[in-house]
């Protein structure tokens, strides 16, 4: 019988590229604010897992015939520390290398933490609404009572910082942007067509809220999470700075700040690049984050 | 074909009674209202027939869908599919029998799955068959919603709504149901694509031997397509018979005003002062009595008063009045 | 464009309200460029309704919004003529433009509750919209707000005054619109999709009364609908529209008795109508979709979809005048005109 039927449109495709990873890079490489921050944030990554072999010295030697020695632009630098050392006679450079390590790993294990947390209660909140949604609604007003870094601070000097406490903490901490965003994003899509038509099918629950209602929310919750990594990391540094996170000798940068801190009228180059190396990540997320969102949007795909 | 159907049950679908009431606000501050979406629907719809169902915005005819196809609770009375009641009916069961085609090509397919993922949903959701079969029969329904075999690795976006409709249609009938509910499956297209799909929907049901429940505001779309119409009013049904005797001798006067405001495109009759009321009214206060007697032409004190009851016309002694060729109608002067 | 002759029925001058022509509107989007509208030619006279009718994307709502400058501002507008009673809306002012909206010009949009501000009353809407263009006392803002909302339809207009816009239904939302588009008298309403949002009955009513205030108030409407059952009734002359062109203008009379283009003929056959389908019978749907309107298109845009179509439609079609008033932008228009090549397409069905 199909042939009796009128004959479905015949010219719709647009001209796209083909597959959809091509269209993906091409968009992607159309998108400046994205291009810049993915390269930053890939080549920190690389640095970051290659450390044991770029860093030009051991991050935890110290020296002290060789304290304080100024960065290589300063007359008195020299290529054996690129960017000097601190007041133990650690190599900065090296440090910062390992510094990577620790505010990406904290950076990203917090963000997976809390976005597990935090989208599970919203798309939950979402979806079933009524008492689901009241009590989901209660947890989150009263986590936005909360001062993060206050408790953080608290809980940190109670059970004792270290770089788990801090990660845990934060984690635990920062669910609250996650689950606003999955919960409004999954009320709009309660009602969808598609979620009544998988509904209407039997599909057990799991499947309509992984694989229907997920995949929908999931370009709002990227952008969260790419805006909670940088906020992971900027609290640990300031825990870090404030003593009761990453505890010393760890090559933290918020600790290098710290440690910094009482030379720096005279040596500023102490807490300034660890402060740009933080400047720099947080940038490159933020730039990424607002790429994605651009990208992310279904609408993409249409027009 | 059609699975596990009792063939013998004349009745595709039978409403007794059916009720929704929805509890609305009640907040802190506010007393709640009640609204009955669904009043006291009885309905039968004999198989292999279409059967319209017509009313305004909000007069319940989407709840009234919705708790068809299992995704609202009634509040009171049963559904009966193939003569079984679906109540407390497994969802999966009931979708083997039951499947919807909504109103808005755009939202009802996700966004993310590509066509051959959204059209063989149903059969992995049901492990019909091996993933090869699956992939098969999804080619094969696609060929006879009259799409092309490429458009199974397209994402929905690529396709405008009329081939968005075929794909909803595909993705409902792929399970062979014995009774489709189509929630305005042609206002949201253009007029030239309505008369493909239309056409589409008539030919899959001779195919297949569907019963449809076509729900639609489009009464030219509705006299096209219907065998019986049922006309719903603030939750109730207030008139329903077979297609004649709607279009050619509606009783109630709210079926006749609808009749009325039906626009045929024939210039120089202008348009006619179908005589309601400006007022709608609001559906968690409906009026005593009559619902509709506030914008009804013949009211009379009485409507305000008493409720008229559903009950069938009686066309004169010797008219032999099979059940289901009976006309029905809520109004005291009917 | 000057043998149009419909003005029978305009009183005093001779030219038309508004005359457009060769009006395009160009939107870059991300592909290219959007050729949304390609140069069409319309005029609406005095105390007429022009329904401009066409099915989405075919550029419709782009011309109505050309016509009142709402466009976005990237979007490209050139245009031969484009005349409203002597001004030239190209080249004035954004302050005169301004002006001229809601005194003379009026729209009326599908969905009223985005045209209502919702933190203002209607009253208050309504008398801030002649209080912005005429020299009136608030006394007799209010009475002339008081005397339309009666007018369209309203009870207890008093109460509705105070009312906020989410408090009314959509269809008396409508008729408030309609009420504050009348306020300043204008001399042209634009109606776009006015009535798609409401209930069949509702729009019954409302195009009932849009009718009778036309005639009361000698207002000139341009109707823009993609319903030609609303079109049949309420039109004095239409114009359709397809892929950013007008391919056909003529009185409603003549466009439903004797359509001139295929694409308007396929439009009429293929909506069920009582007494012309038979019931559940097949409708002669138009195969295809709308051509992409981001590239240049060559030709006659509807050629893929025509079933007349011949190497000549590989050439753009001009403007034929089939009969007077009546106009179609196809090679084949006097054989589609002839009644008697009709009355053997019609025997062919």
């Amino acid at each position: 019988m199909a042939h009796t039927l009128s004959p479905p449109a015949a010219a719709v495709q647009n001209e796209l590229p083909a597959t959809l990873p091509a269209r993906l890079l091409q968009n992607t490489l159309n998108n400046r604010s994205l291009t810049i921050g993915l390269l930053i944030i890939v080549s920190l990554g690389v640095v970051a897992l290659l450390a044991p072999w770029l860093a030009p010295h051991d991050p935890y030697l110290q020296n002290t015939a060789n304290r304080m020695v100024p960065p290589i632009w300063h007359e008195t630098g020299s290529w054996t520390h690129p960017l000097g050392t601190d007041r133990l006679g650690r190599d900065y450079l090296s440090r910062l290398i390992f510094g990577a390590r620790i505010s990406l790993f904290i950076g990203l294990v917090v963000a997976l933490i809390s976005g597990l947390i935090g989208t599970t209660l919203g798309v939950l909140a979402g979806y079933f609404g009524g008492r689901v949604d009241a009590v989901v609604s209660y947890l989150l007003t009263t986590r936005l009572a909360m001062p993060v870094v206050l408790v953080a601070l608290a809980m940190a000097s109670l059970i004792g910082g270290s770089m788990l406490t801090v990660t845990l903490l934060l984690g635990l901490l920062l669910w609250d942007r996650f689950a606003v965003v999955a919960r409004s994003a999954t009320q709009q899509l309660r009602d969808a067509e598609y979620v009544q038509a998988a509904q209407a099918l039997g599909c057990p629950l799991h499947y309509i809220l992984l694989r229907e209602v997920l995949p929908n929310i999931a370009g709002a919750l990227i952008v969260v999470a790419t805006l909670e990594v940088a906020n992971a990391i900027l609290l640990e540094a300031t825990l870090s700075f404030l003593g009761m996170g990453v505890q010393p000798p760890s090559p933290s940068w918020g600790l290098m700040i710290a440690e910094g801190k009482a030379y720096m009228f005279f040596q500023p180059w102490v807490i300034t690049i660890p402060g740009a190396a933080l400047f720099i990540l947080v940038l490159a997320i933020n730039l990424l984050g607002d790429g994605l969102r651009d990208l992310s949007a279904p609408g993409g795909r249409n027009e | 074909m059609s699975s596990a159907a009792n063939p013998r049950d004349p009745l595709a679908l039978e409403l007794c009674s059916l009720s929704k009431t929805f509890k609305l606000g009640g907040g802190m501050l506010h007393k709640s209202q009640t609204l009955k979406a669904v009043n006291d629907v009885s309905l039968r719809v004999p198989r292999g027939q279409v059967m319209g169902l017509v009313g305004e915005s909000g007069c319940g005819k989407s709840t009234l869908a919705k708790m068809l196809l299992g995704l609202t609770k009634p509040s009171s009375g049963d559904v009966l599919i193939n003569g079984k009641a679906i109540v407390n009916a497994n969802q999966k069961a009931l979708a083997r029998h039951i499947q919807p085609i909504f109103q808005d090509p755009y939202s009802s397919l996700n966004p993310r799955q590509r066509i051959a993922q959204i059209v063989g949903l149903p059969l992995r959701i049901h492990a019909i068959g091996t993933p090869k079969e699956q992939a098969l029969k999804v080619e094969e329904m696609l060929d006879m919603v009259g799409l092309p075999k490429r458009a199974a690795q397209q994402y929905p976006g690529q396709m405008s709504g009329g081939q968005r409709q075929r794909v909803a249609i595909a993705r409902a009938l792929i399970m062979r149901p014995d009774l489709v509910i189509c929630d305005e499956p042609t206002s949201a297209l253009d007029v030239s694509v309505q008369a493909q799909i239309l056409n589409l929907l008539l030919d899959l049901k001779d195919e297949f031997g569907l019963t449809y429940l076509f729900i639609s505001h489009d009464l030219a779309v509705v006299e096209h397509l219907a065998d019986r119409l049922a006309v719903m009013y603030l939750g109730r049904i207030v008139e329903e018979g077979t297609r004649e005797q709607i279009f050619n001798a509606p009783r109630h006067p709210y079926t006749q005003a609808l009749l009325a405001s039906a626009l045929t495109p024939e210039p120089g009759l202008g348009v006619p002062d179908i005589g309601l009321g400006a007022g709608q009214p609001d559906p968690t206060q409906p009026p005593s009595g009559c619902a509709f007697h506030p914008r009804c032409p013949v009211a009379k004190p009485q409507c305000s008063q008493q409720s008229p009851a559903l009950s069938a016309i009686a066309q004169g002694a010797t008219q032999a009045t099979h059940q289901s060729s009976q006309a029905r109608v809520a109004c005291h002067f009917a | 464009m000057s043998n149009l002759s419909t003005a029978e029925r305009s009183a005093a001058p001779t030219s038309p309200l508004l005359t457009v022509k060769q009006l395009r509107v160009d939107l870059p989007v991300a592909k290219g460029t959007l050729h949304a509208v390609r140069g069409i030619d319309f005029h609406v006279e005095r105390g007429e309704m022009l329904c401009l009718v066409g099915e989405s994307g075919c550029g419709k709502s782009m011309t109505s919004l050309a016509l009142m400058g709402l466009l976005p501002g990237k979007a490209q507008i050139n245009a031969d003529c484009l005349n409203f009673d002597g001004v030239n809306l190209l080249t004035v002012s954004e302050r005169e433009r301004s002006n001229l909206r809601g005194a003379r010009m009026a729209m009326i949009f599908q969905e009223p509750m985005t045209a209502l501000n919702p933190a203002y009353t209607l009253g208050n809407q309504l008398c801030e919209a002649l209080l912005r263009h005429q020299r009136v006392s608030r006394k007799a803002a209010h009475d002339r707000a008081l005397y339309l909302l009666e007018r369209v339809g309203i009870s207890a207009a008093e109460e509705r005054m105070r009312q906020y816009p989410h408090q009314l239904s959509g269809g008396l939302r409508q008729r408030v619109m309609i009420a504050m588009a009348l306020m300043c008298e204008p001399d042209l309403i634009i109606a776009d999709e006015p009535t798609t949002a409401l209930d069949v009955t509702i729009q019954a009513q409302i195009l009932h009364l849009l009718r009778d205030l036309q005639q009361e108030f000698g207002t000139a409407i341009i109707f823009i609908t993609h319903d030609l059952g609303v079109v049949a009734r309420i039109a004095d002359r239409v114009a359709v529209m397809y892929a950013g062109e007008v391919i056909e203008t003529a009185s409603a009379q003549a466009l439903f008795n004797a359509p001139s283009h295929p694409y308007t003929q396929g439009l009429l056959r293929c909506i069920p109508t009582p007494g012309k389908t038979l019931p559940g019978s097949r409708l002669q749907a138009i195969p295809g979709v709308v051509p992409s309107l981001i590239d240049k298109v060559e030709g006659c845009a509807f050629c893929n979809r025509c079933d007349q179509a011949d190497e000549r439609c590989y050439s753009t079609p001009p403007l034929q005048t089939v009969a007077e008033g009546h106009l179609s932008r196809c090679h084949f228009a006097h054989q589609l005109a002839n009644p008697a090549n009709l009355n053997a397409q019609e025997v062919t069905l």
